[in-house]
């Protein structure tokens, strides 16, 4: 059970916080939502724009079946319940992104009702596990973007982001702290990109939330809201939560009341302020959309929705635990989508686990983050790690010179076996070779042997340190030290 | 129920059409004519009916994920009043 | 040779068998329609248009290549986006808009060798019974009454181009539009045949949004058989539309007859409605007597919820409506206007400026009904009266399989006589909206002049998507009711 523990030190008291949290992200299709145009971003502008994009007179929507199959998988990873039947509604209101002058959502009868999602607190303490309640989620357009800065006396309009489908993802107001909050994001991030509905790329605009923060003391009643909107990174989303809770608790405390309002936040300057209102038009009248029908699914298309979903983080990470392998080294390599199908390659192909995930988790990434590369980029695929770390399983090298055979193979792209060949790192269990060189170390160090054999016991690891050194680090250290005990009694 | 000069103003606003106060004076009648008519529905009795949700007894098509459409700038931009570099002009907005 | 006078079948035939080319015909109504500018029908006519689609049938005639409506030339109603050719919805707010692109319904008619000879007037975005509304001046009917008096009267809306341009010989079929009547009561009131077919028979892709729930396509035309010819072509499956049926198209020529025996026609008592001249009813008995002539049986059944249909469809259309027009913007297409207060300055402005009483009224009441509070006890208990007048249909049609009714509750009134009260210009509509809240087929078929001479139209209603039976009921009528007369060329 995790209990709440995070307060905002007020001048009055302790305050609590409460976080919800809308997610707007961009349905991974090729096509729009009810229109053919394509969903590529970054194309020159209204070039990805369909008449019914652009809301010609007379033009009508089809829905997009690809779009509705994203929305559920994602609803099914979040185990929440499928509503069988649906419908689209307008909201109407004007805007110059808006070229309908309403947005296709549902309102009353969404897709997905009631979910959940579980964050790890702490990677290391799965007593850390808190569940976020999801509310629901439902399919929309996006709007179209507009940009005031290229001309003194106009705004432009682009309409290539109008109408590209987006889940919103809703979930209750279950948070607590802005760590909290950033778990959920970045949980949900990883199991959007796990089940492939939405590649979760803040910064490109495919993912964004709107944080809705109150604040009250603790065993009170829920305060007034606010809802920042369009927050793009996990970090801003952490840093929205805390300011946004101090800045109501000293509004409060200064004799205030909290407006029930939309903000923005400014990342330049890590403060949010009021949204400039679009008057008072919050009165989107919703109804019906006439130009569809109810959209009904059945038991097939749901059967194949089910049956086409991934293993998700949470199943994968207990697989790995269940493999012996750390927790927290089970949440780091379930983190994210890419990295666990590496990981399961490298099992795969033949790697014991616990070995796989302790060499993953320092060795490579060390090196990634020293070479500045993503997983993505790496130089070496789970094939060629399987082979260095085969070479070691089977003692041909050491594992400190498979160190130094990873530095090769990053900076040659060869593969371990043909490194190890050429140079002749191959590690030797050649009795006559490894007796040989300890009793040239020892020789050289008969005072040493000396107090070794008077009680100092630490100089032992002196003697094999040497004795590897004179075998340029080839000899099978197993086999080092048991000559090197057997020579040192004598 | 009937709209007063301040409701009729409001719901101009939210239809965006610009009204002079004689016009907004004028369609109060107007307006309350209508609205007074047809809320004689009041009296049908609806219990336990369902709204219409769709006309004729047909399910909402899915079509395939494949881009057929797009790629006509010149026809979206035709008939703009202002288009300048590909993109639609409208007097500046101030977010 | 009077091509003018001919109908869609008789220049159909025509033209296949030689007797005239397609030319002559489109030049004859070339000059029909440059001749009768005084009526107002035609927004913008398209002489070219019209003989280039001639040529080409000439051309193709040889080779016996020809469509379905080869030689045919054709009037489009203003409401169909026409590649090209200007689109103003009768509409201030599209003046001068021309689309890229064509709707489905008048793509089809061409691809099936019908040229355009214009694009015929309406009523504002289609909202109005009498043409009256159109910001490109009234329509004026080419009937007169017989009192010696030259009052100019309307030929009904919103097809109101449409039904005066078949009924002055302007062009010999025509395209309209119905949402709550505007084929059939303009039809009744000129005395033409307009059918309304089922709801999703005909695609709305490229035709301006009015009330999307209730809009529909259909033909207006001199007689029945015209009017089948002209529905094959027109419907169809449209995959760009998510309300169209897919279902295959019958074949409604081949099917034509008058012989009812087996039928029965349902007489909805709550059609007899006071305040109605008894020339309409009279017509109505007269109605009755030639289908039974006709071989079907009368039977009287109950509609109970039709006084409440008129209401219903003044929440839902105008709700509708108010959500679909928010488009005109003056950011895309059409008018704009700059105004004070940058962005919501200018949609005010261009709004204000573009859009005529009648369409900022019904904006007002369909947001009004879609406004927080109110949405409830207007808009959802309008979708519920919807629901049990749909069932009133069902559960008639049970007991007969159409239903007969006057069109219109008189004939055609004089310009101006009722535009000072919106209600009263609604009640025009009254027999003719319960079928479109059903989404049910119906057509006005002319059944006789009142006393002033004036056309008055007798109205079939049919079960869901039996367009067939409703046309021969109404092919029926027309063989009995000899209806002959033509409105006399003032113009």
């Amino acid at each position: 059970m995790v209990v709440n523990e995070y307060r905002i030190q007020g001048a009055t008291g302790e305050w609590e916080v409460v976080i919800g949290l809308e997610v707007h992200a961009q349905i991974v299709s090729d096509a729009k939502l009810f229109s053919g145009a394509s969903t590529t971003f970054g194309a020159e502008p209204n070039t990805q724009v369909s008449l019914v994009d652009a809301a010609m007179p007379g033009m009508l929507p089809v829905l997009n079946g690809e779009c509705i199959r994203q929305a559920v998988r994602t609803g099914m990873a979040l185990d929440a319940q499928i509503n069988a039947v649906s419908r689209f509604d307008r909201k109407n209101y004007f805007y110059a992104d808006l070229p309908q002058g309403y947005q296709i959502s549902q309102l009353y009868h969404p897709l997905v009702g009631e979910g959940v999602l579980t964050v790890l607190l702490d990677d290391k303490d799965e007593n850390s596990a808190k569940a976020i309640g999801i509310e629901r989620i439902h399919v929309e357009q996006d709007a179209g973007k507009l940009m005031h800065d290229q001309h003194a006396t106009s705004s432009y309009v682009d309409l290539n982001r109008c109408g590209v489908a987006l889940m919103e993802i809703v979930s209750r107001p279950d948070m607590n702290s802005p760590a909290e909050a950033g778990a959920y994001v970045r949980k949900l991030r990883s199991i959007l990109r796990y089940v492939g509905s939405c590649d979760g790329n803040m910064e490109e605009g495919s993912m964004r939330a709107d944080v809705n923060v109150s604040v009250r003391m603790p065993g009170g009643e829920l305060g007034t809201r606010t809802e920042t909107k369009n927050v793009n990174s996990v970090r801003f989303v952490m840093a929205v939560v805390e300011h946004e809770a101090k800045r109501q608790v000293e509004l409060i405390e200064g004799g205030g009341t909290v407006a029930q309002e939309t903000r923005l936040y400014d990342p330049d300057r890590n403060v949010t302020r009021t949204l400039r209102m679009k008057d008072d038009a919050h009165d989107y009248r919703y109804f019906p959309d006439p130009d569809l029908l109810p959209l009904e699914l059945d038991e097939t298309f749901l059967d194949e929705c089910r049956a086409s979903l991934p293993e998700l983080p949470d199943a994968k990470r207990k697989r790995f635990e269940g493999l012996g392998i750390t927790p927290y080294n089970a949440s780091v390599l379930t983190a994210e989508v890419e990295t666990a199908h590496w990981f399961d390659a490298l099992l795969k192909a033949g790697t014991p686990p616990v070995q796989a995930a302790n060499w993953v988790a320092s060795e490579l990434f060390g090196a990634l983050n020293r070479l500045g590369k993503t997983l993505a980029d790496s130089p070496v695929s789970p094939a060629d790690a399987a082979e260095l770390l085969s070479l070691v399983a089977d003692k041909t090298i050491s594992g400190s010179l498979a160190k130094q055979v990873f530095e090769i193979m990053l900076e040659t792209g060869e593969s371990a076996a043909a490194i190890v060949e050429a140079r002749g790192l191959k590690q030797t269990s050649d009795t006559g070779a490894i007796d040989a060189a300890i009793d040239e170390i020892l020789a050289a160090n008969s005072d040493k042997v000396e107090q070794y054999k008077d009680g100092k016991e630490a100089l032992f690891g002196f003697f094999v340190g040497q004795t590897m050194k004179a075998m340029q680090g080839k000899a099978n250290p197993g086999v080092v030290n048991e000559r090197l005990r057997a020579r040192l009694l004598e | 129920m009937s709209v007063n000069i301040e409701q009729v103003r409001h719901i101009a606003k939210l239809a965006r059409i610009a009204m002079s106060d004689a016009e907004v004076e004028a369609l109060v009648p107007e307006l309350n004519a209508i609205i007074g008519w047809v809320e004689q529905l009041a009296a049908v009795d609806t219990d336990g009916v369902e709204p219409l949700t769709a006309v004729i007894d047909l399910k909402l098509r899915l079509r395939e994920d494949k881009v057929t459409d797009g790629n006509v700038r010149d026809a979206v931009l035709a008939n703009a009043p202002e288009a300048e570099h590909g993109f639609f002009a409208v007097p500046k907005v101030i977010e | 040779m009077t091509l003018t006078t001919k109908t869609i079948a008789e220049l159909r035939d025509g033209f296949r068998g030689g007797e005239f080319s397609a030319r002559e015909v489109a030049e004859s109504f070339n000059a029909a329609v440059a001749g009768a500018r005084a009526l107002n029908a035609f927004t913008v006519e398209t002489p070219e248009v019209a003989l280039a689609a001639a040529d080409a049938a000439d051309a193709a005639r040889g080779d016996g290549d020809y469509g379905a409506l080869a030689g045919v030339p054709l009037g489009i109603k203003d409401l169909f986006a026409t590649e090209g050719v200007d689109t103003t919805a009768g509409s201030k707010i599209l003046k001068g808009f021309k689309p890229r692109y064509e709707s489905t319904v008048s793509a089809k008619l061409k691809a099936a060798g019908a040229g355009m000879l214009g694009k015929l007037n309406m009523d504002e975005f289609a909202m109005g019974s009498s043409n009256e509304t159109s910001a490109y001046g009234p329509v004026i009917s080419p009937w007169k009454r017989n009192d010696g008096g030259n009052a100019a009267l309307t030929p009904g809306g919103s097809s109101g181009g449409s039904a005066a341009a078949v009924a002055a010989g302007l062009a010999p079929g025509v395209t309209g539009t119905d949402t709550g009547g505007s084929i059939r009561q303009p039809a009744a009131f000129t005395g033409i045949c307009g059918i309304k077919p089922t709801y999703g028979r005909c695609s709305r892709w490229g035709i301006v949004s009015f009330a999307s729930s209730l809009d529909q396509a259909g033909p207006m035309a001199k007689t029945v058989r015209d009017c089948a010819i002209l529905l094959e072509v027109m419907s169809g499956f449209d995959p760009k539309d998510s309300t169209s049926l897919d279902l295959p198209v019958p074949k409604y020529e081949a099917g034509l007859s008058g012989d009812l025996k087996g039928k029965r026609v349902g007489i909805p008592t709550e059609y007899r409605i006071d305040g109605v001249p008894a020339e309409v009813d009279a017509l109505w008995d007269k109605g009755v007597e030639w289908l039974r002539d006709a071989g079907a049986e009368p039977v009287n059944i109950s509609l109970p919820h039709s006084q409440y249909a008129l209401p219903t469809y003044y929440i839902i259309a105008p709700a509708e409506a108010s959500s679909n027009l928010a488009r005109y913007d003056g950011v895309r297409y059409g008018l704009r206007e700059i105004g004070e207060g940058g962005l919501d300055g200018m949609y005010a402005a261009t709004r204000a400026a573009g859009f005529g009483e009648e369409v900022k009224r019904r904006i007002m009441i369909g947001t009004y009904v879609l406004s927080a509070g109110f949405y409830d006890a207007y808009f959802t208990k309008a979708q519920k009266v919807r629901t049990l007048i749909k069932r009133d249909f069902a559960e008639a049609f049970k007991a007969c399989d159409f239903i007969l009714t006057p069109t219109a509750p008189s004939a055609a009134f004089g310009i101006g006589e009722k535009m000072d009260d919106p209600l009263a210009m609604y009640l025009n509509d009254v027999f003719a909206v319960p079928a479109s809240l059903a989404g049910l087929p119906a057509m006005s078929v002319p059944g006789g002049l009142d006393e002033q001479g004036l056309p008055l139209g007798l109205h079939l209603i049919g079960c869901e998507l039996d367009e067939q039976g409703v046309l021969n009921a109404a092919l029926a009528i027309e063989e009995r009711a000899g209806f002959r007369a033509r409105a006399e060329k003032w113009w």
